[in-house]
């Protein structure tokens, strides 16, 4: 049965995002398989399987509760700083497992870089602040250097040159969130991890934000989490479309993955009836 | 029951509410003033009865049985002295045990637990309650003897719970989005806590501090009971015996010549400048670093 | 631009690093833990200062005589191991201090939070500290050389130079910051919405604060009562300076008293030879103080989670 075409004038305008062949044509970052995460024995992500290919923008998309800020926090073992997670099943990163025992989380941290919902620079300067990463990593070469083109490679060199001692708690939200981007990208990742990092600003920083994805997944591969669908439209590649489960007796909420596949696809052709449904807009 | 026929004026219960509500104003100014009034008359009394005795003989000169030749110079050096130890144990011991409930201990384990119940329970345990401790230790364990080190040790164990309480609210106001930043960049958590957590929480901590060196330099009868002896005539040294202010106000306050009340007021006003600079310090500390995050 | 840029990312060819041991974590670690338990071998030095000497000393005086004796006299020849006359004491003391603190330190409390602007609290708040912050000597020492003069000469009332009533006096007006500030944040802790909901119903002030806010607030008013009342019964130089040594039943606040904290500070500070029988009664002494205080602590800590669950 062919797959009914959503008249895509219903949502925005879908980005020229690369082709699921091309995308499966670069290499593999991350190989999720069948993974599981609980919260003190409640299951809060069930059974996910997904792969994430080098310099490209993958996002996942899905109703409050779903579980994607929880998944996304897999990627850079955040989630090993709460007590009570469990998380089960494989994550591969370039083929090696990234929850093995002797793996050191610290290091994989500098690698796989992440910025938040709500900016959160440290109550010091500017510079000291992309300098932090750096310093405690114990990097070589020159801190100035690495600020400057820190800063620049986020879009915000030009604004703040002049005034790098200046406290970061001054800037725009907007500004603070392309600081908090800058941070992640002194210490040299490999992947960005952005969880929903523009829903807590203007939709002018949002543009310069998207703006500044574009520019970076030349070099870097970014995953982000958005409840934005204009978002996920606009700047990723792969789409992965996550939604809850509840059990009929338990009422426990479970989050899954529902279909993961090209943008173009997901926005216009989905293949499942629930993600058809999320995106346009019969729920969520 | 009026019917809502007849327009019942809004003004309604209003004399005899009035009246109440001025009672009840007026019984809680009364309280306020019983309160503040006895603070007055106790500093205006304590001013005025011992300022004539209030000369560079009584900060620089040596204790005399005679009262018009008394000094309290050994009393306040002892005193300095032993705020200093205190300050030197406590506040390092305090923070330490601060940051290990805070950012190390698994609140899951029952040790971790009992650690935080243990100081609660500590901080309600009466300061002479201390001093037995010290008597106990002193005379008998350690036998570190009845010296100014011994003295500050003891002291610092009174303060020691207050000062682990406002060093961890201090620390606990610092935002989790902070953490979690600094985290996601690489940081092991010593480095979070080092570079992150502390810093911002040094305002609170010092402001803590502070008050709790200010109690600690106030107290009177631990030190009774580890030997702070009455009549000390030369210069206390750190493993010598000594007397502090407070110790020796209360032994010129048992003396029946008016001539020694008049010694312990002028005493009792030195103590209260160093006691009250302490809070102002502390004071304006706290009001100058409330953070905005 | 014109040297390697040095954010570029790493080749992603590196093998994941393995976990290294970073030996200056587990130091700090240690020594952060070591620093906790300072504060447990503090309690374990506590009890054993305490159990030991006392256990020596229930060798030599029966229990039942020590806690069910009514006179009190240690150091004489024909000794006496009574306790009840301290006990006693102490807890006169404390009772009518209270009388003091709690009405005041409530009304205090509900005029800070309920009705002082807040230009006017930011002004008497610290007043209140300040009142706090008087070494407990200078208030023995004004309890002794004036109250009691005061209580005599001005009101008018017959009391012996130490008596009950004005260590009493002094030390219900210590406790107030106490009380106040405990009950005050009780009171900050009922939500506005309640408040609300009293004034739209036409309530007045009055009735908002006595019957909405002072009743939602009343587990951790009472919280701080207890701790008010615990800290009464520790006092030791208020009692010590101006209520006297003298051990007796009586209920009679103009009389000369003695509380446990007063014989334990006097005898301490004499020449008492270690080992006897009398140096070992501040031990016996100190453990029932330590017993007393102890439970008033765990019923207040009770009573503030079991308020603070309300509204969190």
């Amino acid at each position: 049965m062919e797959a009914r075409r959503i008249d895509s004038g219903k949502i925005a305008e879908v980005s020229h995002g690369l082709e699921r062949t091309e995308v499966e044509r670069r290499e593999k970052v991350f190989s999720v398989t069948d993974l599981s995460v609980a919260y003190s024995g409640n299951v809060a992500l069930e059974g996910v399987n997904l792969d994430v290919h080098k310099q490209t923008v993958t996002a996942f998309i899905g109703p409050s509760g779903c579980g994607k800020s929880t998944f996304i926090r897999c990627f850079n073992r955040m989630n090993d700083l709460v007590p009570s997670a469990r998380v089960s099943g494989t994550v591969l990163y370039h083929g090696e497992d990234l929850y093995a025992r002797d793996v050191d989380s610290v290091e994989i941290r500098r690698r796989i870089g992440m910025v938040f919902q709500k900016p959160n620079p440290f109550p010091k300067s500017i510079y000291d602040n992309i300098a932090f990463g750096p310093r405690v990593l114990s990097m070589e070469g020159s801190l100035d250097e690495r600020v400057e083109q820190a800063l620049r490679r986020a879009a915000l060199w030009d604004e703040v040159k002049d005034r790098l001692k200046d406290g970061a708690l001054g800037l725009s939200g907007g500004q603070q969130q392309r600081l908090c981007i800058a941070r992640a990208l002194a210490v040299e990742p490999d992947v960005i991890l952005m969880d929903e990092p523009a829903s807590a600003l203007d939709p002018i920083s949002t543009t310069r934000i998207e703006d500044l994805m574009h520019e970076l997944k030349r070099d870097y591969t970014i995953i982000i989490v958005t409840h934005n669908m204009q978002q996920a439209a606009r700047v990723a590649d792969m789409t992965a479309f996550f939604s809850v489960i509840v059990d009929e007796d338990g009422g426990g909420r479970r989050g899954v993955l529902v279909e993961y596949d090209s943008t173009t696809k997901i926005f216009t052709t989905p293949s499942d009836k629930r993600t058809e449904d999320y995106v346009t807009g019969r729920f969520g | 029951m009026t019917s809502l026929a007849t327009p019942v004026s809004i003004q309604g219960d209003r004399p005899r509410r009035l009246w109440r509500n001025r009672l009840f104003t007026l019984a809680m100014l009364l309280c306020m003033l019983v309160a503040f009034g006895t603070l007055a008359v106790l500093l205006v009394d304590t001013l005025i009865t011992g300022w004539p005795a209030i000369s560079s003989q009584l900060l620089t000169g040596l204790p005399s049985t005679v009262p018009a030749e008394a000094g309290a110079r050994p009393a306040i050096l002892a005193t300095l002295y032993l705020g200093l130890v205190v300050l030197l144990f406590s506040v390092p011991i305090g923070v330490m045990t601060a940051i290990y409930l805070e950012e190390y201990a698994n609140r899951e384990r029952w040790w971790n637990r009992a650690i935080e119940v243990n100081i609660q329970n500590l901080a309600a345990v009466p300061a002479i309650v201390y001093g037995i401790l010290g008597l106990a230790f002193i005379v008998r364990g350690i036998g570190v003897g009845r010296v100014v080190l011994a003295g500050g040790l003891i002291l610092t164990l009174v303060v020691l719970p207050t000062v682990v309480v406002s060093s961890r609210e201090a620390i606990r106001s610092v935002p989790d989005s902070i953490r979690q930043g600094a985290f996601a960049l690489g940081a092991t958590k010593w480095q979070v806590v080092w570079r992150q957590v502390l810093p911002a929480s040094i305002p609170g901590i010092a402001t803590g501090s502070i008050l709790a060196l200010s109690r600690a330099v106030g107290e009177t009868a631990p030190l009774i009971m580890v030997g702070a002896i009455t009549y000390v005539a030369f210069n206390p040294t750190l493993f010598g015996p000594y007397t502090a202010l407070p110790v020796q106000i209360y032994n010129w306050t048992k003396q029946p010549d008016t001539d020694f009340q008049t010694l312990a007021a002028a005493g009792a006003i030195v103590l209260l400048v160093i006691v009250l600079s302490m809070n102002a310090v502390a004071i304006f500390l706290r009001n100058r670093y409330r953070k905005q995050w | 631009m014109t040297t390697a840029d040095v954010t570029a990312p790493r080749p992603a060819t590196t093998i994941l690093p393995r976990k290294r041991i970073r030996w200056g974590e587990q130091v700090v670690y240690g020594a952060l833990f070591v620093a906790a338990a300072i504060s447990v071998l503090t309690t374990v030095g506590i009890v054993l200062s305490l159990v030991l000497p006392a256990l020596d000393f229930f060798r030599e005086v029966s229990p039942v005589d020590f806690f069910t004796g009514t006179t009190w006299a240690p150091l004489f020849l024909d000794a006496r191991f009574g306790v009840l006359p301290l006990v006693v004491g102490t807890l006169m003391i404390s009772f009518y201090s209270a009388l003091v603190a709690f009405p005041l330190g409530v009304g205090v409390a509900i005029y800070l939070s309920e009705y002082a602007a807040p230009r006017a609290t930011a002004f008497l708040k610290p007043i209140l500290e300040i009142l706090a912050a008087i070494p407990t000597v200078v208030l023995g020492y004004f309890a002794l050389t004036f109250v009691t003069p005061f209580l005599r000469n001005q009101l008018g009332v017959q009391v012996e130079i130490f008596n009950a009533l004005a260590a009493s006096l002094v030390l219900g007006v210590m406790l107030i910051p106490t009380i106040a500030t405990l009950s005050e944040d009780a009171m900050a802790a009922v939500p506005r919405d309640l408040r609300d909901g009293g004034y739209a119903l036409g309530a007045d002030k009055l009735q908002v604060s006595m019957k909405i806010v002072v009743p939602a607030a009343v587990s951790g008013i009472i919280a701080a009562f207890v701790l008010g009342f615990s800290r009464a019964v520790g006092e030791t130089m208020i009692v010590l300076i101006a209520a006297g040594q003298l051990a007796q039943i009586t209920f009679d606040p103009r009389e000369t008293i003695e509380t446990i904290t007063a014989f334990i500070g006097a005898t301490g500070n004499g020449d008492v030879p270690t080992g006897s029988i009398e140096y070992k009664t501040i031990f016996a002494v100190g453990l029932t103080l330590f017993v007393m205080t102890l439970v008033m602590n765990l019923i207040s800590i009770r009573l503030v989670r079991k308020y603070r669950e309300v509204y969190e």
